[in-house]
């Protein structure tokens, strides 16, 4: 394959629409007689709902109708697609019947013929509430006195998790040292951009209801709303236009979707719901969300014999798509880099009064590599050794590839030496450690963090998955040449309309300009599972090749055919099918195509047309891995934080587009800064959420952001053809620790071994107004 | 933006836009940059029936120099503050101020007139007017009148305008060349308005002693104040880092302090003394 667009940095052709303002989100579209849905939403976190009077609401002008939950008793539950043993699954319906659950969830859905309309007659709406008392605090949900979230379950004990491998009470025997840490992963908001937003238009002449929607699984939405509503799939049309952010939030079957399409058929009009920014902060999911108790077993040399990790994860009060699932993931991944062959997790998953947790960009992973690679600092710590030491010790090297941990996975392949010594290089961390002595002689306080992580993308296997793992492509050859290629997943932001187009321009031998990737319609595009996971190049790229090795394949037999010679005699390269021994005889792919189309001259038994449909399944995860070295400063007088130094090498295989790597990292570590140091979900104690709007729940702003110095290793990945490993979430799960472990690195000569997210000014101050050692 | 219904009123005189306030009442609001009130209507906060938009009367969008004072319209923008030379060669502090509001779109829309009317509790601009001895400047239906700051700023969002009055101008003093101010400020992290603030008016005598000084805090209270026991305490003595230190203790004595989950009430406390003292500290040394 000639290499003129695989690893070049180019920018995203999506972006000339996007930066002009005419690309097309929910909210842009336009359809006749369109009419305007608004909610009414719970104001208590758990309440009985006495009674609804929607008379008012229904007498005002332009109110086309009131729809309460016992209007929508037809429509399925909301759905959870996670299966683990012993789950309680509590009925999820789309709106509230006799008791609401938490602040923000749906009671009544107003139409009318505006907007304003619309919001005006929900105001109008009275409901009568009998609060109870609200489970807010997961320790609270799990004690055995506190009120159920669910009735119909005899506790808030929605799941209980085990993962065990190895030998871990042998482990923690033979340690020098235990350490034992709480460590609160605290409740995010993913906090979009763009909001979700639904339209849909039921057509009852065509019986066809379409969605459009700003989600991430087109096709598996279409799938479950389908059940919800009873209707035939094929019959079901989501699009997924201009998608602003999602950041897993938007992986996931919301009730809206599917009352949206309920209220178009009903009405046999089409109808639309932008959510405002204060239903995003209550009504969307939320991520992270886990308290947890880490022990590790460690030798004094800095080795880890063993880790336990007992957790509480704080699920919300009902399971959205992968609820569950979310702190399994963090399992999988707690022995991070390192060989550390006894491992236990146990997760108790809880109802809670408050939304439900779920995917949030790293969705688990940032959990374990925040756990691992506190506990390095923490034996580190212990022994009074350099957390790189401690790190290095444990490195699983790279001879032993692949690498089979004791959570059950196979590590594909790596080199973790390799990013962390480039980080140290680029970051001179002696020299960082030198100044930071000298500093704090004068009174300055200087920390470093590094984490040397490794995640896990390309979901995934379709075993290891509810929905199927795989992804699809189907690449068609226009008659006039133009390249066209169908893909399953659903970018929105990762710029696969421009990476696509670049493994299909190099290995066709077109430019990049005849190449066009749709997505996000299921009315266009095979199923598909969609992007989430680190998958959608990994896995959706691969299918991609898939398609296109098809279709050489055809193109060589038609090719021998109209060149009078045999298969063996034909090679393709640079747009052109060509004879081995005298390539100034060929034909152009471009004239291939023709062929194939007009179909007068085809070898027997040929089906005419140039197009693949390829259905990839991978045969492992992939294990992206990297180090960040973060330096900061802390000043005393008001506890905020400087970074003095960013630095990430980042090793995502191959890499198609640098560009957009480097995109990803950004924004990934920004993410993992928002977390780290400002975020927080606050809720009161009667499940009030206190960071409701921007206002109150900061996430960073670009002068937040420090400058970051990046750079990479690759090594391939085994797993597929392209040897790509994924990079969505690698920046988020990577950085956090670097950041934490360096403020309290920082903070070591005031006896601070560890401190809580998000790391704000107060909380920092505090530490440091006593003496220090 | 899905507010209640309203009806819209353009005037293009002062005159105008009172005689509508009068016939409409407490169910009027002047708009000016909206960056106050859009949002609290957005959240159906605030539904006011009658919006009297105050975009079209040319007078209030001025700045010009009355006697040994700037008249500054209301409607001047931050930015327009922030980059106008007659403010920044001759009143600095405020220019710095509108400098720490916001973002550049803020600033580019909202007004010095807006936020001091809507005197919210965090805002930037009171603690520099109190510490400039600024004037408030009112037209209303009988008549007009000015009001000093720090008789202007009531309580939390309440001013001494009354209903149906309008801001019509802020005029601060042009500060004479000796004189040095310093505006500083720690933001919340999510707002970004002053979780405290402090601006300061600094003169000394050839000596190195105070001759004057006027200290502004934002952020803390219910409402901005002037750290009087700061200044007192200062005022005569010869400003080394060690004086001004000891003096800036207790800045919030008197005022029932701010506590919720952006900062407690102690974490409020300890930066308004450090910012009040890095405020008078610059100030100090920017005097000649
Ligand atoms: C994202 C964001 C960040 C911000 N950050 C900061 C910050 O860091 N610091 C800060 O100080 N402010 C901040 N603000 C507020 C901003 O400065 C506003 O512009 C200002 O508070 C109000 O000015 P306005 O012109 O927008 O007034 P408007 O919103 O139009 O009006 C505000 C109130 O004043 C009344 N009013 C307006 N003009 C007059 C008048 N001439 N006479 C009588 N009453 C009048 C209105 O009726 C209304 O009640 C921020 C705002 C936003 C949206």
């Amino acid at each position: 394959m000639a290499q003129k667009y695989l690893g070049q940095a180019i920018k995203r052709t999506e972006d000339p629409k996007l930066v002009s303002g005419l690309g097309h989100f929910v909210d842009d579209i336009k359809l006749p007689d369109l009419h305007n849905v608004c909610f009414v939403r719970s104001i208590h976190a758990h309440a009985r709902i006495r009674g609804v009077d929607t008379s008012l609401a229904a007498a005002l002008p332009g109110v086309v109708k009131v729809f309460t939950g016992e209007d929508c008793r037809g429509i399925g539950s909301i759905p959870c697609a996670s299966s683990l043993q012993g789950l309680k699954v509590p009925h999820h319906p789309v709106l509230a019947r006799n008791k609401v659950r938490y602040v923000g969830e749906p009671i009544v859905a107003v139409v009318a013929d505006s907007l304003y309309r619309a919001r005006d007659a929900a105001e109008a709406v009275s409901v009568d509430y009998e609060p109870l008392p609200a489970v807010v605090d997961p320790e609270q949900a799990a004690a055995p006195n506190s009120t159920f979230v669910h009735e119909e379950f005899s506790d808030n004990v929605a799941y209980v998790w085990s993962l065990v491998g190895g030998d871990v009470d042998q482990a923690f025997k033979d340690a020098d040292r235990v350490i034992k840490q709480r460590m609160i992963h605290q409740r995010l908001v993913p906090a979009a951009m763009e909001p979700r937003g639904v339209i849909a238009r039921f057509l009852p002449g065509e019986k066809e209801l379409t969605l459009w929607s700003s989600t991430q699984i087109p096709h598996l939405m279409r799938t479950q709303v389908a059940i919800m509503l009873g209707l035939f799939e094929n019959r079901v049309r989501v699009i997924a236009p201009e998608v602003g952010g999602g950041f897993g939030s938007k992986l996931n079957v919301y009730g809206e979707e599917a009352l949206l399409g309920f209220i178009s058929m009903q009405l046999q009009k089409p109808v639309k719901w932008i959510e405002t920014r204060r239903e995003n902060f209550t009504a969307t999911i939320q991520g992270r969300g886990q308290v947890g108790d880490v022990e590790i077993a460690v030798k004094s040399d800095g080795r880890v014999l063993g880790i336990r990790y007992t957790v509480l994860a704080d699920l919300g009060a009902y399971l959205q798509l992968l609820t569950p699932a979310i702190p399994t993931l963090t399992g999988l991944m707690l022995t991070g880099a390192y060989r550390i062959p006894n491992v236990r997790m146990d997760v108790t998953g809880v109802f809670t009064n408050k939304v439900a947790t779920d995917a949030y960009r790293g969705a688990g992973r940032p959990e374990a590599t925040y756990i691992i690679e506190r506990a390095m600092d923490l034996a580190a710590l212990e022994f009074d050794l350099d957390p790189v030491d401690v790190r290095r010790v444990n490195l699983v090297s790279k001879r032993e590839f692949p690498y089979a941990t004791a959570t059950g996975l196979s590590y594909d392949s790596g080199n973790y030496e390799a990013p962390l010594k480039k980080a140290l290089k680029i970051s001179q961390y002696p020299r960082w450690r030198r100044h930071q002595v000298k500093e704090r002689k004068k009174g300055r306080y200087v920390g470093v963090g590094v984490s040397t992580y490794v995640e896990i993308c390309a979901l995934g296997p379709s075993p290891a998955m509810p929905a199927g793992g795989w992804e699809s492509a189907t690449v068609r050859i226009e008659p006039t040449g133009k390249i066209t290629i169908l893909t399953g997943v659903s970018p929105h932001g990762q710029g696969q309309e421009t990476s696509f187009a670049q493994i299909a321009a190099d290995m066709l031998g077109v430019a990049l300009e005849d190449v066009l990737v749709l997505h996000g319609d299921t009315g266009v595009v095979q199923y598909g599972i969609g992007t989430f996971g680190s998958r959608a190049t990994a896995v959706g790229g691969t299918a991609v090749y898939g398609a296109i090795q098809k279709i050489l394949k055809k193109g060589m037999l038609l090719a021998a055919h109209l060149l009078g010679v045999s298969r063996r005699e034909v090679q393709f390269r640079d747009g052109k099918f060509f004879l081995k021994n005298d390539p100034t005889k060929s034909i152009s792919l471009q004239d291939l195509a023709l062929a194939s189309y007009t179909a007068r001259k085809l070898p027997p038994d040929f089906e005419p047309g140039l197009a693949a449909i390829y259905f990839y399944e991978p045969t492992n995860f992939t294990f992206p891995f990297g180090t960040h070295v973060c330096v900061v400063e802390v000043a005393r007088e008001t506890g905020t934080i400087k970074i003095l130094q960013y630095v990430a090498v980042d090793d995502c295989g191959t890499i198609v587009n640098p560009l957009l790597v480097e995109g990803q990292i950004h924004g990934g570590v920004v993410q993992a800064l928002g977390q780290a140091f400002m975020e927080e979900a606050v809720y009161d104690e009667i499940g009030q959420l206190i960071t409701g709007e921007f206002t109150d729940y900061a996430i960073p702003r670009a002068g937040d952001v420090p400058w970051m110095q990046l750079d990479r290793t690759e090594t391939p990945s085994p797993v597929n053809p392209l040897g790509i490993k994924g990079v969505g979430e690698a920046g988020t799960i990577g950085a956090t620790p670097a950041l934490v472990n360096a403020v309290v690195d920082a903070l070591r000569p005031f006896g601070v071994r560890h401190v809580d997210m998000p790391l704000r000014p107060e909380k920092i101050w505090k530490l440091m107004q006593k003496e220090t050692s | 933006m899905i507010p209640e219904a309203f009806e819209y009123f353009a005037p293009s005189s002062i005159q105008e836009a009172i005689s509508l306030a009068r016939r409409y009442g407490g169910d009027a609001k002047f708009l000016s940059g909206g960056h106050s009130l859009l949002p609290m209507m957005k959240l159906r906060l605030a539904a006011p029936k009658y919006i009297i938009d105050l975009a079209g009367i040319g007078e209030l969008t001025q700045i010009s120099e009355e006697g040994d004072s700037l008249k500054i319209g209301a409607l001047v923008t931050h930015k327009a503050i922030e980059t106008s030379d007659e403010i920044q060669s001759r009143c600095r502090l405020l220019a710095e101020a509108a400098f720490e509001i916001g973002d550049p779109q803020v600033r580019s829309c909202g007004t010095i007139g807006g936020s001091v009317a809507h005197a919210d509790p965090a805002a930037d601009y009171p603690a520099a007017l109190l510490a400039l001895d600024a004037e408030v400047r009112i037209e209303g239906p009988s008549g007009g009148r000015s009001v000093r700051a720090s008789d202007f700023f009531v309580d939390l969002f309440t001013t001494a305008l009354q209903q149906g009055e309008l801001l019509v101008a802020i005029h601060v003093p042009v500060l004479a060349h000796n004189v040095g101010t310093a505006y500083k400020k720690l933001r919340q992290q999510a707002s970004g308005f002053a979780l405290v603030s402090a601006a300061a008016v600094v003169a000394k005598d050839e000596g190195g002693k105070c001759t004057h000084i006027a200290v502004g805090i934002s952020g803390v209270g219910p409402k901005a104040f002037r750290a009087s026991k700061v200044e007192e305490s200062l005022l005569g003595k010869t400003l080394t880092e060690k004086n001004i230190t000891n003096a800036s203790h207790h800045v919030t004595a008197s005022v029932d302090v701010q506590n919720d989950i952006h900062a407690s009430a102690e974490y409020r406390s300890a930066m308004a003394d450090l910012f009040a003292k890095n405020a008078i500290w610059v100030a100090a040394n920017r005097a000649e």
